[in-house]
């Protein structure tokens, strides 16, 4: 195989840029300010960008450069601004009390790790590499995606548990499969783009209302 | 190879006793500056402690042979974290080796000895911090296990200077993701371990606040002087640590006149830079609430944990 990258340096990237969307989604459960997890998911859609460019690189294939061409738009900045401009309006305070305390799910994240190691041993053993050998990372993001959806009660920071979820699919697509077709991710970018649109004008008639966006208030049915 | 890591030894508790209350001296002065105040010099602590070396010490009554015997212990047990880490060389002792686990746990020694004393003259000041301090150390020494545990993963040996020299060797490793995020969580537990903010702010006298001053409240003169070099010398080593692991180069690998003295320089300027750093950093942190405390150290301790995964991730590749 001629690639333009040398092995231990693809190695080194693939593990650097993973490394990092792991560190982003921890911080994400970490910070309590909804205008830090803002900035870390942006974190996350670039280091999710340029693992696609290393792997778009690595397989010299123009379309999946033109797939993270994509993805650094739309993780990196459209969707972080869609949520930047949600929370922007908000005049309550940004911080918020999630269901479980942050220690707890700081140990309830390395658990998810773990378990996110044990479950895709099955996917690792089917080939070699470092890609393979980081697809837990991808399966570890979408379980954290889930622990943020359902321990969190402010509209904006489901919206961020269902994003860092999204972006485990979507890595743990690149990292297996090399992405899936063009049409395939431009259909799921829209879907995705369209979802949290669709959100964030729900979140924002939440807001005007009931004056806040926490979805503990909406208990009682009304007309 | 033993007479060599004695020099070696010996060179390095000298090295760290002069400059660690140097270094205390440093982080004060850059801290007051950024502060817009004019600071003390570096050169107070050793002044304090030339004061503090003259005094008698007194004991408050009803204290037992504790508090003469802790501050010793603590100084003892310092000198000899000091003696044992990698900060001016990485040549061990054959049946003693700087072994991550003997390291700890001279460390805890040190740790439990300043607890008990707190406890010992029986005020409600000294139990406060006796007892907050053993909850950090509990929350801290996890953390510190588990990162370094990481780092020794692809050396393959849990002695601290086989870690440091690999990472001389090799400084790929250096920059890699697992080593990354243990440095990171190692430097959480350090800074909690010796008692800086945002964990224990060590310059104020504040009751419902302090952790270290809170225990060492009731000694006095010399029982004092051994108990902040004794401390002084834990910063000392343990950024000394941090900074051989993040930059191991000039470290000696053999001992030589030329060797320790390159070695020593480059720690200086090592223990300098990263002192400057942490008190510049210090300038703009608050100290956290005591509850939320354990949040940092959980924190600290999901990114150790993450390095063990990840270096397991590169090891398999």
């Amino acid at each position: 195989m001629s690639t333009p990258l040398s092995s231990s340096v693809y190695s080194q990237l693939v593990g650097l840029f993973t490394g990092v969307l792991l560190l982003s989604s921890v911080l994400i459960v970490w910070r309590r300010s909804l205008t830090a997890q803002i900035r870390l998911l942006a974190l996350q859609g670039l280091a999710l960008a340029a693992l696609v460019t290393v792997l778009a690189i690595s397989e010299t294939s123009a379309e999946l450069l033109a797939v993270s061409g994509l993805v650094l738009v739309l993780k990196a900045i459209v969707l972080p601004g869609v949520l930047w401009r949600a929370v922007a309006s908000d005049r309550v305070p940004r911080e918020e009390t999630p269901l479980i305390n942050t220690t707890t799910a700081l140990i309830a994240l390395s658990l998810l790790t773990m378990l996110a190691f044990l479950v895709s041993r099955p996917l690792v053993a089917l080939g070699s590499g470092p890609a393979i050998a980081a697809v837990p990372v991808g399966v570890a993001l979408v379980l954290f995606g889930f622990l943020v959806l359902a321990t969190r009660r402010h509209a904006v920071s489901q919206l961020i548990g269902f994003l860092v979820l999204d972006n485990g699919v979507a890595a743990v697509a690149f990292l297996t499969a090399g992405g899936v077709p063009l049409v395939v991710e431009l259909g799921v970018s829209l879907d995705v783009l369209l979802v949290v649109l669709i959100l964030q004008v729900l979140t924002s008639r939440i807001r005007t209302e009931y004056g806040d966006a926490d979805l503990a208030d909406l208990t009682e049915l009304r007309d | 190879m033993n007479a060599a890591a004695a020099v070696l030894a010996i060179c390095q508790v000298v090295v760290l006793v002069v400059l660690s209350p140097l270094l205390v001296g440093l982080m004060r002065q850059v801290r007051a500056r950024l502060e817009g105040r004019v600071g003390a010099g570096i050169g107070q602590p050793w002044r304090d402690l030339r004061k503090l070396l003259a005094k008698e010490p007194l004991q408050a009554d009803g204290t037992s042979w504790l508090s003469v015997a802790a501050p010793v212990v603590l100084l003892v047990s310092s000198l000899l974290v000091c003696a044992l880490m990698p900060l001016l060389g990485t040549v061990t002792f054959t049946r003693l080796p700087d072994d991550l686990f003997v390291v700890v746990s001279v460390l805890l020694l040190g740790t439990v000895a300043v607890a008990l004393l707190g406890l010992d003259a029986g005020t409600a000041f000294g139990g406060m911090g006796s007892s907050r301090h053993m909850t950090i150390a509990a929350l801290v020494e996890p953390t510190v296990l588990v990162s370094v545990y990481a780092l020794s993963i692809p050396v393959g040996s849990s002695v601290l200077s086989r870690i440091v020299e690999a990472r001389l060797q090799d400084p790929a490793r250096i920059a890699a993701p697992a080593s990354l995020l243990a440095l990171l969580a190692l430097t959480v537990a350090v800074v909690a371990e010796t008692g800086r903010l945002p964990v224990d702010n060590p310059a104020t006298h504040l009751e419902l606040t302090m952790v270290h001053e809170a225990m060492v409240l009731e000694s006095s003169g010399r029982d004092l002087a051994w108990l902040e070099l004794g401390s002084w010398l834990r910063l000392g080593a343990l950024l000394g640590l941090l900074s051989s692991l993040l930059v191991p180069w000039g470290i000696a690998t053999h001992v030589s006149v030329a060797a320790l003295l390159v070695a020593t320089v480059a720690l200086t300027v090592k223990l300098a830079a990263v002192g400057a750093l942490l008190a510049a950093v210090e300038v703009s942190l608050a100290k956290v609430r005591l509850f939320r405390v354990p949040e940092l150290l959980a924190g600290s301790f999901v990114l150790a944990f993450l390095a063990v995964t990840a270096s397991y991730l590169v090891v398999q590749v």
